[in-house]
């Protein structure tokens, strides 16, 4: 996966805070960067692309994180 | 029941149903198998009750049994049709089955596959909720034991290409089961199926009847042991007095069906177009036009389906959700996954025959108000 810019570790929350948090720290990489969640909520493998699809992001793909957590990669296009 | 809007869980029951309970509780109380007067009288009620159903459902009445809900119902034609002789053989066996049916469908398909000897097979949608007929024909293999469709789904109201997946399925010899739960008295029901599925809650029957047709020579052996009520395919005598209520509802619903919906669609197409101009950030999700009358469905990004749900309760409006806290098992909507549809802040709207249009327009008034409450409680962004 693309490097990551920004993370935001969203474990233990539950949906909408992951993509509430994602659609606050969105600004803190700049306009082609890319930022990585970081959740365990079953909600945030479709809310995460719905929302890229929504605010017009592009969502890049999940990955694993090394305690097996799932890890959201989107970069910012506006 | 002004404010209530969840007609696709449950309707209130038809004044003409309601009219013909008592009634029927004084004459069809008897067992239907009995010759003496008062059992003849009870199968008669039974025996028209069915025919009613039967030609609404474009089956014959011979084809049609009434069970103690539509879950059972499903469950009964998911775990009989089409099911082997005996329960020990080795035929490997797959369900092909729609990523959107209803729990009772998916529930009792991952039931009658034994895992070891097969697969339920979920063909996926597209963003609108439809199922590909194409990708569906194509799931179908020498090995397929069943395939379920439904006729419309029961979340976001989508319409399924259902004559040509029944097509497909007789040429590959797979019998087609179509839960038609939702379609009753809101569509042109599918021809072609081996079997399907009803519920009268959602014709504004009342709760407890459930409706299996599986047509004339279908193989079929129902999961339970066999008694002589309801061709054997349903233990114990029918709720008689509710089954009458139920075909009383059936028929004025289908005399009034042609206003009911189009009033509907209006309403729902007013919901559709307003909710997105009148609160920013929500997608409304299912097809925009192959789509049952009476449900609409939209998310509302930043916010829980469950407090959203409960703000409208309070503001006297009843939705349903298909968000993860609002579920048992805090997943969230297998229907709104598979669709990659936004899964938090659900709400489903489904109108009743009783849904007035003061009921939307005030809807639309609370909504708005509601929503930015509860962005601001949150704090999203």
């Amino acid at each position: 996966m693309t490097a990551a810019d920004h993370r935001v570790d969203c474990r233990g929350q539950r949906c909408p805070l992951p993509v509430i948090r994602l659609a606050r720290e969105i600004t803190a990489v700049d306009v082609g960067g890319v930022i990585v969640v970081l959740a365990d909520d079953p909600a945030a493998a479709t809310d995460i692309p719905a929302w890229c699809r929504l605010r017009g992001h592009e969502y890049l793909g999940s990955d694993t994180d090394p305690d097996g957590t799932p890890a959201f990669a989107v970069r910012r296009s506006r | 029941m002004s404010g209530y809007l969840d007609a696709a869980s449950a309707e209130p029951l038809h004044p003409a149903a309601r009219a013909v309970l008592a009634e029927a509780y004084d004459r069809g109380w008897a067992d239907p198998l009995r010759l003496y007067g008062a059992g003849r009288q009870a199968r008669l009620l039974l025996d028209n009750a069915r025919e009613l159903v039967a030609a609404v459902l474009g089956a014959r009445a011979d084809e049609v049994v009434f069970t103690s809900s539509g879950t059972t119902a499903a469950h009964l034609g998911v775990l009989g049709v089409g099911a082997a002789g005996s329960v020990t053989t080795d035929e490997h066996e797959d369900v092909v089955v729609s990523a959107v049916e209803h729990s009772a469908v998916l529930y009792a398909a991952r039931r009658r596959v034994d895992p070891a000897k097969g697969t339920v097979v979920e063909v996926p949608v597209d963003g609108a909720g439809r199922i590909d007929p194409g990708a569906f024909a194509a799931a179908l293999t020498s090995s397929t034991g069943l395939a379920c469709l439904q006729a419309a789904n029961h979340e976001v109201g989508t319409v399924q290409p259902v004559e040509s997946v029944a097509q497909a399925a007789r040429a590959a010899g797979v019998p087609l089961l179509v839960d038609a739960s939702q379609a009753v008295g809101r569509m042109d029901l599918p021809s072609g199926w081996a079997a399907l599925v009803a519920d009268a809650r959602h014709w504004s029957g009342p709760p407890g009847v459930g409706v299996l047709a599986v047509r004339r020579g279908v193989r079929f052996r129902p999961p339970w042991p066999e008694d002589e009520y309801e061709a054997g395919r349903v233990p114990g005598a029918p709720n008689i007095p509710a089954v009458v209520a139920a075909a009383t509802a059936l028929r004025a619903r289908i005399d009034e069906a042609q206003a009911v919906n189009a009033r509907h669609r209006v309403l729902v197409d007013r919901i559709r177009r307003e909710v997105p101009t009148l609160v920013p950030d929500v997608e409304v999700v299912g097809h925009p036009s192959e789509r049952l009358p009476h449900i609409v469905t939209f998310s509302v990004l930043y916010l829980d389906g469950l407090s959203l749900v409960t703000a409208l309760d309070r503001a006297g409006f009843a939705v349903s959700s298909g968000s993860s806290c609002t579920s048992n098992t805090l997943e969230p909507s297998h229907v709104l996954v598979a669709m990659g549809a936004l899964t938090h802040g659900n709400i489903r709207v489904s109108l009743s025959r009783e849904t007035t249009d003061d009921d939307v327009e005030r809807f639309l008034t609370v909504l708005p108000e509601v929503v930015r409450r509860l962005r601001d409680e949150v704090g999203a962004p």
